[in-house]
């Protein structure tokens, strides 16, 4: 276990040696902030429909509410909404989202590349067989077919891209552990009569963590995007809660007519969140690389 | 060849307090440090050391292929007298290869493994000499073969790994040879071959430089080759000569202890049934060497005088070593 | 080389048929295949009729045989929506996705290889380090936003290029190509970009990251000690070297690109299969998105084989493997 936590703390030195890192970390940890306190930090709740007036559609940003109460900052959007209150509930659900079905696929998948690794023989050739089918296959291709059939909702959602995600979990898992079972601690620890389970769980798969934690934070913004594409297309999230992918979407008509701001924004709180999580797990991947560290 | 001739023929290389550091993100690294040379036209010159000592990275300086991070910090490289240190990479680049030549260590490595090996000699060729394409092809194949390898055509249109070791060294010597350089590196070319081609390719380069009359280098940190084949030898410790001369001087009567050390622990210097002989101790850290002597720590004949860093001592011309007690047989 | 081939495009062939058990099994698994394949609005006397042409009422395993058949022949339905079969429906549109795909490929290799040799040859220059922080911008942009702002920018607000829709097109080899024409290109321009964008990032540091790992590389060094132009050295060497992964990744991308087009052909009208796709996903026209599995699968079939037979040829090494 030592190897690992000396890993962890240069680790950790290492990755804030980069000023690009910093800067993805410090949005993140806005996004992630703004996106808990999302109740707090709004004026209005952009779901609850008895909240929005209609009159205020369409407003630019700037702008009064027809009842006085609070300004517009970001404008609304064609249904009356506060732009920036959708925004930020809109990361909610981009977040929880992302983070959900990366969690959910890390488990799933780390846990199939294990067995896999474990039972070796034609269990992981067949095993390994399908995640390589899996992955030759584009991710938007999938999920436009699985939500065809299983319909719009959040769930829907995370399943599609728990089942598009779990394969890359499982492969790098796999083959981390067969790397991992050829080191001599792992003959020491088998020699001394340790089961092969608890090999695996208590020695390998710690030393698994690196590469997965790359994988994970790559992922999380890949199905961000992933979620906020399919949204856009009308597949995703319900219509009465609008994550960013359907603002964006909700935009595009009145984008010729100068009404720029109903696309323009939620885009750049996306683009900014992703490019956030993607810095992170750059740096991350630099640092946590075996092979480049000396 | 005696000891006057060294002073009567001008030297094809000189190398005069030559320092190559690489500077990294740990500190500087002093791979090659005051390193003198000189060679004459035809004559043979071992470099001998330990992995670490600098033997490869001065083959390199000299050549000018040290890459970032490393840089000549100073000294002179006299090259029939011009200072190569100084030239402009594309004067540099116009000796390169053709009046001064390398042979790296493992040729399935120098050889490009895409391109086709007539590809790669007919670049070399055309690189110094403008002909075209079907004159310097003819050219490469004569080059293989006054190398007495058998159907060069067939080598020619091969790709690298379809060759075996010993005939890719081959290759790669030739490509040395295609401008008849004056002066030759070989790192360590046969370290990494069997036994018996090594032989014949020692062979072989040995003739080959006797009737061209080029000066070789020949880095390696095997002694009995160098035996075999140098006229001179120069001895490498933590980047610097401890002990240079003729080959017949030095192995008879090796000055510096790290030499007889070298020299003991050859195997055919054992007896069957005795101990091997080792120098003990581990060759030390580049990043923190000490002040003295970096021999010191490893030596049978420290003493107080260890401690400041010994100056090449001129036995007589062309011999010189770096000791304090140069000469002083350990107990047996 | 050729035993190879021949196990290779015998794997290929059983990919493809596993698809279309899975397909076939995911069509009577969901729904009603009756309904699926033959639509709602029919009579009870009508879907008899037609559930005895299709031969629905037959066991499962004929089904799918007569499934196979159809494939083979190329019938897979009649689309609910154009009445057309729609296997030729597809196919129709599919030129038009190609010409965008290869558009935004050739794209992303002119301009994302030079740009990732320098910052691979000059790591530590400042341009180089912004062409990397800004890849990763690059590939973190969702392609739909950037389609719009692009339309935003370009169409709207300078007015130089058109929002939607194909150009002008030109026949050749039978087909109807919009690159022959320069309306053709004013048309494809916005939306190749569009696609082209993630790409370019790609492989920019694809590019990149071979360059790095090729330059320290043994043959280089012996390459400039034979005293070659540096210019030589780069092109010959290190690029020829770094392009052969590369060329595979690329190819397998394309198949990728095929996939994504989807979105942009959605926002920018362009009449490709993608478009057809989508819009069949909406009015639940389930044939043409039966037909469109089956034309996707043989695509990526067919390019994963073509990349690795392209790799054999294009590395001596493997190439010349068994025939020593």
């Amino acid at each position: 276990m030592i190897r690992v936590q000396s890993l962890w703390q240069r680790g950790a030195l290492d990755f804030l040696r980069a000023p690009m890192a910093i800067v993805g970390l410090l949005i993140l940890a806005l996004v992630v902030l703004a996106a808990l306190f999302a109740p707090w930090i709004t004026p209005q709740n952009p779901y609850d429909l008895m909240q929005l007036d209609v009159l205020d559609a369409r407003l630019a940003p700037g702008a009064t509410s027809s009842e006085g109460h609070y300004t517009y900052w970001l404008g609304t959007d064609g249904q009356g909404r506060d732009l920036y209150s959708a925004i930020v509930y809109g990361l909610r659900i981009s977040l929880l989202v992302g983070v959900g079905s990366a969690l959910i696929a890390a488990v799933i998948g780390t846990l199939i590349g294990l067995v896999s690794a474990y039972a070796g023989g034609w269990v992981d050739a067949l095993l390994m067989r399908l995640v390589d089918l899996l992955l030759s296959f584009p991710g938007i291709l999938m999920a436009l077919m699985i939500l065809a059939w299983l319909g719009k909702g959040v769930g829907n959602v995370v399943l599609t891209l728990v089942v598009l995600e779990w394969a890359y979990y499982a492969r790098t898992a796999r083959g981390q552990a067969l790397v991992e079972s050829r080191r001599e601690y792992v003959e020491a620890a088998r020699g001394q009569g340790i089961s092969r389970w608890r090999i695996l769980v208590g020695h390998i798969l710690p030393n698994c963590l690196p590469p997965l934690i790359v994988i994970g934070a790559l992922q999380i913004a890949r199905a961000i995007t992933l979620e906020a594409t399919l949204s856009f297309l009308g597949l995703g999230v319900p219509i009465t809660e609008p994550s960013l992918g359907l603002l964006i979407a909700n935009g595009f008509q009145f984008m010729l007519g100068d009404e720029y701001w109903i696309s323009v924004f939620p885009g750049l709180a996306l683009l900014l969140t992703i490019v956030a999580i993607n810095l992170v797990g750059d740096r991350l991947r630099d640092v946590l690389n075996p092979r480049l560290q000396r | 060849m005696k000891a006057l001739d060294n002073a009567v023929l001008p030297a094809t290389l000189e190398v005069r307090n030559l320092c190559t550091s690489f500077h990294t993100r740990d500190g500087i690294l002093p791979a090659v440090r005051d390193v003198s040379l000189r060679l004459q036209p035809g004559r043979i010159l071992g470099l001998v050391g330990e992995s670490g000592s600098g033997k490869s990275v001065t083959g390199f300086s000299i050549l000018g292929l040290v890459d970032a991070p490393g840089r000549i910090s100073s000294g002179e490289i006299l090259f029939h007298g011009q200072d190569l240190v100084q030239l402009r990479p594309s004067q540099l680049r116009h000796l390169q290869g053709n009046r001064i030549a390398m042979i790296f260590q493992d040729p399935m490595m120098t050889l490009n493994p895409v391109l086709r090996i007539d590809t790669q000699m007919i670049e070399a060729v055309r690189a110094h000499n403008p002909m075209s394409t079907r004159e310097a092809r003819q050219h490469a194949c004569e080059t293989l073969a006054s190398m007495g390898i058998a159907s060069p055509e067939e080598r020619l249109r091969a790709y690298p790994h379809q060759l075996s070791g010993g005939m890719r060294q081959r290759v790669a010597i030739a490509i040395a040879l295609l401008h008849r350089p004056d002066l030759i590196i070989a790192d360590e070319p046969t370290t990494a071959l069997d036994v018996t081609i090594q032989a014949q390719i020692l062979g072989e380069v040995q003739k080959l430089v006797r009737e061209q009359g080029t000066a070789l280098i020949w880095i390696t940190h095997d002694l009995s080759v160098v035996a075999g084949l140098a006229d001179d030898v120069a001895v490498m410790y933590a980047g610097r000569i401890v002990e240079q001369g003729s080959v017949d001087a030095v192995l008879d009567q090796p000055l510096h202890p790290y030499t007889q050390g070298l020299i003991d622990s050859l195997p055919s210097r054992n007896r069957r049934g005795q101990r091997l002989r080792q120098i003990p101790g581990m060759a030390p850290d580049l990043l923190s060497m000490p002040v003295g002597c970096a021999f010191a720590e490893r030596c049978s004949r420290v003493s107080s005088a260890c401690s400041e860093q010994p100056q090449p001592l001129e036995i007589e011309p062309g011999r010189s070593v770096r000791c304090f007690h140069p000469g002083v047989a350990h107990g047996q | 080389m050729t035993l190879w081939l021949l196990r290779r495009v015998g794997q290929a062939v059983l990919v493809m048929l596993l698809m279309t058990l899975i397909v076939f099994v995911g069509l009577n698994a969901i729904g009603n295949p009756v309904d699926i394949l033959i639509g709602e609005d029919l009579n009870q006397a009508e879907r008899l009729q037609a559930i005895a042409r299709l031969g629905l009422d037959q066991p499962l395993w004929q089904q799918y045989l007569t499934f196979l058949d159809g494939a083979l022949h190329g019938h897979l339905g009649k689309s609910f929506v154009h009445h057309e079969d729609a296997l030729q429906l597809i196919l129709q549109r599919l030129p038009a996705t190609f010409e965008l795909a290869f558009s935004a490929l050739l794209m992303a290799i002119v301009i994302g290889v030079p740009l990732g040799l320098f910052a691979g040859l000059y790591p530590d220059h400042f341009a180089s380090r912004l062409m990397m922080t800004g890849s990763i911008v690059g590939f973190s942009l969702p392609s739909f936003w950037v389609a719009l702002m692009l339309i935003m920018l370009f169409s709207v607000h300078l007015g130089w290029l058109p929002a939607s829709g194909r150009g002008a097109t030109r026949e050749w080899l039978g087909i109807q190509w919009s690159w022959l024409t320069l309306d053709g290109w004013q048309h494809l321009l916005l939306p190749a970009l569009n696609l082209a964008l993630f790409k370019i990032s790609l492989v920019l540091r694809l590019t990149r990251a071979g360059v790095r790992e090729i330059l320290p590389q043994d043959f280089v060094k012996f390459a400039r000690a034979k005293g070659l132009s540096p210019l030589r050295v780069t092109l010959m060497h290190v690029l020829r070297n770094t392009l052969i992964p590369l060329v595979t990744v690329l190819g397998l991308e394309l198949g990728s690109t095929i996939a994504y087009a989807v979105v942009t052909e959605s926002i920018f009208a362009w009449p490709g299969a993608g478009k057809l796709i989508l819009d069949s996903i909406n009015t639940l026209d389930r044939p043409v998105v039966v037909a469109y599995l089956m034309v996707v699968v043989v695509i990526f079939v067919s390019l994963n084989l073509l990349v690795d037979v392209l790799y054999r040829l294009l590395d001596p090494r493997v190439r010349l493997e068994g025939a020593q």
